[in-house]
């Protein structure tokens, strides 16, 4: 990259999230757990109200206006997330409660009497994934592989942080029938390359899923360019409201897939007998859905996107830059996951010496300084690293230089409290 | 500013960092494991008794300066008491840490379980304080059933 980015604001953008103004245990609040939940802006905050304070109804079922304008509302917010991922149309864009409920959706379609081969999964098939995944990118795999007899499988990792690609070829091989790999890690913050799995699972026939849930909010996604045939992101974690993600998937795809949940709004028509399924993305929203949700996350892309993701991302990769040497300042601490910024976003996982996770996450806290302390739903990459949990600071658009400094102070009393 | 220093006591400092009793050992009539899911903090805890007394808490287990100062206080407060004074130890204690600040500790009841008082002021560590605790009243159930299931594990 050439081109120079205008200088990044970062006290203009604090100035839309109101909580940033609050204190905890008497300290200005420092909020390092993003990774976990990100803070919510003003504009978020008033399409919430304004959309119950002005056309709250229910949509795709009624005729008069305010259904008329809570629909619109509901599928413009469609519109908008799918042009921030790059998709092709917005009825590739199937909301759901969060990733956990997209990657389960995923899970679901495949099964032995799968009448679409890519789908239909049975003993001897295999699905990928790694060991670097987030607990919601195991459990499904493993209850799917329960239910047909299938077998998973995983990359490991190196040392340093990253998938462990060498055996690539033997892994991923004509029996694969999906890879589902984490974009970006929510405990090591590696971005992971995807291209070479990606065209070596299309090369075997496999379907390939990522989970996005720390890349969508964090850097600029194109699900075009990545080549892949399903992602599944939240919206908690990208300014939005909770109870709200997506799946994206091809539309193809979509459309030889079975439904997920039954009820109203997925179908087409209903007897007694049988009935028979709406298009997508409908044919996956069974029931009344989240339409507030959706719309604050339509305006959180909106707002993502006026701040820029180029950015946004940019400002995330100084600051793992700025963290990495603060932290290499403080003794006994070691970094877990890659050392340097390349390959990586703004979330780092550390060890302080002996002192339990749980203990420095207690002791920051006391100084107003929220981090996640843990296994981070990530307990396989503690076991790889010989750690039963680790402490994890987790930045976004929001966090400053001046922040991690008070984390840094704040990592000195705990070595002092437990040294 | 909250005092972090009601949660860490000196005496839950002194235990975490010089634990008393720690390590399984035989004999003993009944051993529970217990995992606190949500942090991956573990405890493996053995109970032996005669005579109606608790003549033995030994302990493994990983997990912070709270659980670890815990069954280090078990350990400590448990180890010759009659099995029912022991339970109503156990009892205190957990309605201590559940108790949110609004219980005044007994600490005759309680013996040098009472530093721990200030742990029911922060939810989110009551879990760790119990852990070992909860593990040691299983075990101690186990250990009331007939001879020949002592020594099962969970």
């Amino acid at each position: 990259m050439t081109a120079t980015l205008p200088m990044y604001d970062v006290q203009a953008v604090r100035a839309d999230f109101p909580i940033l103004a609050r204190q905890v245990n008497g300290a200005p609040l420092v909020y390092l757990d993003s990774a976990a939940t990100s803070q919510k802006p003003r504009q978020v905050l008033d399409a919430l109200r304004e959309h119950y304070e002005q056309r709250n109804a229910n949509v795709s079922r009624s005729v008069h206006a305010l259904g008329t304008e809570a629909t619109e509302a509901y599928e413009g917010a469609r519109a908008r997330v799918a042009a921030f991922i790059g998709a092709a149309t917005a009825e590739e864009v199937v909301f759901t409660k969060n990733s956990t409920e997209a990657i389960n959706l995923l899970a679901h379609a495949f099964s032995e009497r799968s009448i679409d081969p890519r789908f239909r999964l049975g003993p001897g098939d295999e699905i990928v994934i790694s060991e670097m995944e987030h607990h919601s990118n195991i459990l499904p795999w493993q209850l799917l592989c329960e239910r047909t007899g299938a077998t998973l499988r995983w990359f490991g990792l190196t040392d340093d942080g990253r998938l462990d690609e060498s055996d690539l070829d033997a892994l991923v091989n004509e029996r694969t029938k999906l890879v589902s790999l984490v974009h970006v890690s929510n405990i090591l913050g590696t971005v992971n390359e995807t291209a070479r799995i990606v065209a070596r699972a299309h090369q075997v026939g496999a379907l390939v899923m990522l989970d996005a849930s720390q890349s969508v909010p964090h850097l600029p996604v194109s699900v075009s360019e990545l080549g892949v045939d399903f992602i599944a992101f939240t919206g908690h974690k990208m300014c939005g409201p909770t109870g709200i993600g997506a799946l994206w998937g091809r539309y193809e795809l979509l459309l030889a897939m079975p439904p997920f949940l039954g009820g109203g709004s997925m179908i087409e028509t209903v007897t007694m007998q049988r009935s028979t399924y709406a298009l997508p993305p409908m044919k996956f929203e069974a029931g009344t859905p989240p339409i507030a949700e959706a719309v604050g996350l339509g305006a959180a892309v909106d707002y993502l996107s006026a701040v820029g993701m180029e950015a946004i991302h940019q400002h995330e990769v100084d600051l793992a830059g700025y963290a990495l040497g603060a932290l290499a300042t403080v003794p006994d601490l070691r970094v877990i996951g890659p050392q340097k910024t390349e390959g990586r976003g703004g979330t780092i996982s550390f060890a302080l010496g002996d002192i339990h996770p749980h203990d420095v996450g207690q002791i920051l806290d006391n100084e107003g300084v929220e981090v996640r302390a843990g296994h981070h739903c990530a307990r396989p990459v503690c076991a790889r690293y010989g750690v039963p949990a680790t402490t994890r600071a987790s930045f976004y658009l929001y966090t400053t230089t001046d922040e991690i400094d008070a984390m840094v102070r704040a990592l000195e009393k705990a070595r002092k409290v437990f040294g | 500013m909250r005092a972090v220093d009601d949660l860490y006591q000196e005496i839950i400092l002194d235990h975490y960092k010089h634990p008393h009793g720690r390590g399984l050992r035989e004999p003993y009539r009944a051993e529970a494991h217990h995992v606190n899911p949500t942090c991956g903090d573990e405890v493996t805890i053995r109970v032996d008794v005669a005579d109606d007394r608790i003549t033995d808490v030994s302990y493994e287990g990983v997990g912070c300066s709270i659980s670890q100062a815990s069954a280090s206080v078990l350990h400590e407060t448990m180890v010759g008491l009659p099995v029912i004074e022991a339970l109503a130890r156990h009892d205190a204690f957990a309605a201590l840490m559940v108790g949110r600040g609004q219980v005044e500790p007994d600490e005759d009841v309680l013996g040098d379980a009472v530093a721990f008082a200030g742990v029911a002021r922060y939810p989110a560590r009551v879990k760790c304080a119990l852990l070992s605790w909860m593990a040691f009243k299983d075990a101690l159930a186990r250990a009331a059933v007939p001879e020949s299931n002592v020594g099962g594990t969970s």
